[in-house]
């Protein structure tokens, strides 16, 4: 039992120690996120359904939900809405998970709470660091997620990055290749960058409202429990200079 | 006809003894300075989260398959669920905020020194309760943290020679963390500690209004009465400090409304990001680090390199705190008349344990455990230095009333 606790331990240990020397091969793209903006989040909404609910799931999250907060019409809801689903459904994927190991090695983790997990920079970083490595089993590899069992949905809109390898001298004197950079496709994509990354930003805004629908509350909710406390706190305030009055000032 | 009542009632419970004897003609120093605010602050929080904790309890259930789910369930599908939630995982927070920076007064102010060393001792049992409560409730979420976090801590029982793997397999009813772990600390989180903290805080105040407030000059304010046994320079509670404590409360709850409202992640401290992934046995996180209270204890059971040694410097950290009225040998309580020595080893400690706090959030590193190795030694060394200075130290002379 010991030996087992102690293994624990130390592993944790070891790849806390891993984890520290380890940065990401290209620095975080930084994201700017505006949830008060709605058209923004029901692209992301469709762009979401379209690309990512094919394999994952976001079971914590409800069609009927996103319809709400964001607005939207009955049209605009159905769009979002898989065949025989209703509003009141949680978010699922099509994909039987038994299936999904068979293709990726592993089931598709659930993205209703991904963007608490990675934060937006991150998830926006990885969307758009996909490139070429023949090596591996979708012919793609990820700057910031190495190895990733996903495929690159984007290829088609993005094309496929190239790598930059430089050559890192290890301490036994060999070398080794390691990723430093990413190029431009070599065939262009069917988006331009500009409306790429747009795209991309509207769907990491909306992974980021999925991940915590009630931000949108606390955010309208704010202004007024916070204005309520400060006139309490202003008028205790007053109340109690008033009630301090007749003690004498202490005498030195 | 109220009136009439009102006496009905004094006349079997002793209701109007107990206002007077608490409240209105319960005395009180006149000088309280900011560090007095976090006593009354601690009850309101306590209060936030023993109602928050109820409503929570209605939608939360404590099974390995639903609990991570419920918690979800509440942020997103219960009416204010979302509020309640954060108000509760907030209010972890802000308790320790509170119940630090009213130990740290009680250190400046010598409040811990006779006649009031049971009060100390009550609040360290206090601080010990709390610990526990806020490690099992830190389980009930079910997400990575939560899982592997009370798996270390657990664990930690287990280096105790003997008895050890079997006192850890109790606590956990169970191999590993699992099922029957969280429905036990459920119970324990609800029902048994709050009930413990209840008494314990119950004893605290009993024994504050027994012997009364010290203050910032550190004067008994009894030594000084007037000719009908008021003490000079003693205020009634009420309403005096009623008023006061409602606006220091006040600009509390605006700060803990504005991080609910606007930062209920703590940037990763009050939440962690790892603990919106669901428990998973098989998959160790990258990086466990304790919840940001549990920090400096953390940091100083990774600085000592044997494990059990650790958890004994761990534990001791806490119980030594119990001892602290009878190793400091000065009778001047105040910080104020204090000599400057005493004024260093404070600060050094205070400095210890801030940056012990920050180590024990850290990945292990040679610099941090070298630091975390620093500080530890300055932690301790406060209460021997403290043993040895507050004999022989020089002290200012203390006034004979309160300035």
């Amino acid at each position: 039992m010991i030996r087992a606790i102690f293994t624990i331990i130390a592993s944790m240990t070891l790849v806390v120690a891993a984890q520290a020397s380890e940065g990401y091969a290209i620095p975080l793209k930084h994201v700017s996120v505006d949830l008060s903006d709605k058209a923004a989040l029901y692209r992301g909404a469709l762009t979401f359904q379209a690309q990512c609910a094919t394999c994952h799931t976001a079971k914590y999250m409800r069609y009927g939900r996103v319809a709400s907060d964001l607005h939207l019409s009955d049209d605009q809801a159905k769009a979002l809405l898989p065949p025989k689903l209703k509003l009141g459904d949680e978010m699922v994927s099509f994909m039987p998970a038994d299936y999904a190991v068979q293709v990726f090695g592993v089931e598709p983790p659930d993205l209703s709470l991904i963007a608490r997990v990675r934060g937006s920079d991150w998830l926006y970083t990885y969307l758009t660091s996909f490139y070429a490595d023949p090596t591996k089993r979708w012919g793609v590899n990820n700057a910031v997620f190495p190895d990733v069992n996903m495929p690159d949905v984007f290829a088609a809109e993005q094309g496929v990055q190239q790598p930059v390898y430089t050559d890192v001298k290890m301490p036994d004197g060999s070398t080794e290749k390691r990723l430093s950079g990413l190029k431009p496709p070599v065939i262009p994509g069917s988006m331009p960058p500009e409306e790429f990354n747009s795209m991309v930003r509207d769907l990491v805004a909306y992974m980021v409202y999925m991940s915590e629908p009630a931000k949108m509350q606390r955010m309208a909710y704010g202004p007024y429990v916070l204005g309520f406390i400060l006139i309490f706190t202003i008028l205790m305030f007053f109340l109690k200079k008033e009630y301090w009055r007749d003690i004498k000032k202490p005498q030195s | 006809m109220i009136q009439k009542l009102g006496k009905w009632i004094d006349d079997r419970l002793p209701v109007s003894h107990f206002w007077n004897a608490h409240l209105a003609k319960y005395y009180v120093p006149k000088n309280f300075n900011f560090w007095y605010y976090f006593g009354s602050i601690l009850l309101a929080v306590f209060a936030i989260q023993i109602v928050t904790g109820i409503w929570l309890a209605m939608n939360y259930k404590p099974s390995a398959a639903e609990a991570f789910i419920s918690v979800e369930y509440i942020m997103r599908d219960v009416n204010w669920g979302w509020l309640i939630r954060y108000m509760h995982s907030t209010g972890a927070s802000f308790f320790f905020i509170a119940v630090y920076l009213h130990m740290f007064r009680g250190l400046m102010y010598g409040s811990y020194k006779k006649p009031r060393e049971l009060i100390w001792i009550f609040g360290v049992l206090i601080l010990l309760t709390l610990m526990a409560e806020a490690f099992m409730g830190y389980l009930l979420p079910w997400g990575q943290m939560s899982f592997w976090g009370a798996q270390v801590i657990i664990s930690l029982f287990g280096s105790i020679p003997y008895i050890g793997p079997d006192l850890a397999l109790w606590i956990r009813g169970d191999y590993v963390v699992s099922d029957v772990t969280l429905n036990r600390f459920f119970a324990l989180h609800v029902i048994a500690l709050p009930l413990v903290l209840l008494f314990l805080i119950g004893g605290h105040i009993m024994a504050l209004h027994e012997v009364g407030s010290n203050n910032p000059d550190g004067v008994e304010i009894k030594t000084n009465k007037d000719e009908h046994g008021k003490p000079l320079d003693g205020i009634p509670f009420h309403p005096y400090y009623t008023v006061k404590d409602l606006f220091g409360l006040g600009v509390f709850l605006f700060l803990f409304a504005a991080v609910i409202f606007y930062w209920p992640d703590g940037g990763g401290k009050f939440l962690e990001a790892p603990n919106f992934i669901p428990a998973d046995p098989l998959k160790t996180p990258e990086h466990i680090a304790p919840v940001w209270y549990f920090a400096p204890h953390y940091a100083i059971l990774r600085a000592i390199p044997d494990k059990f040694l650790g958890v004994v410097a761990m534990g001791s950290a806490i119980l030594i705190l119990f001892f602290l009225p009878w190793l400091d040998r000065n009778a001047v309580k105040s910080i104020r008349y204090r000599s400057m020595a005493f004024k260093v080893l404070l600060f050094s400690f205070l400095v210890a344990f801030l940056g012990l706090g920050y180590l024990g959030t850290q990945p292990v590193t040679y610099w941090n455990t070298l630091f975390s190795r620093i500080f530890a030694f300055i932690y301790f060394g406060f209460f021997v230095a403290l043993f040895l200075v507050s004999k022989f130290e020089t002290t200012k002379p203390v006034p004979e009333r309160v300035k």
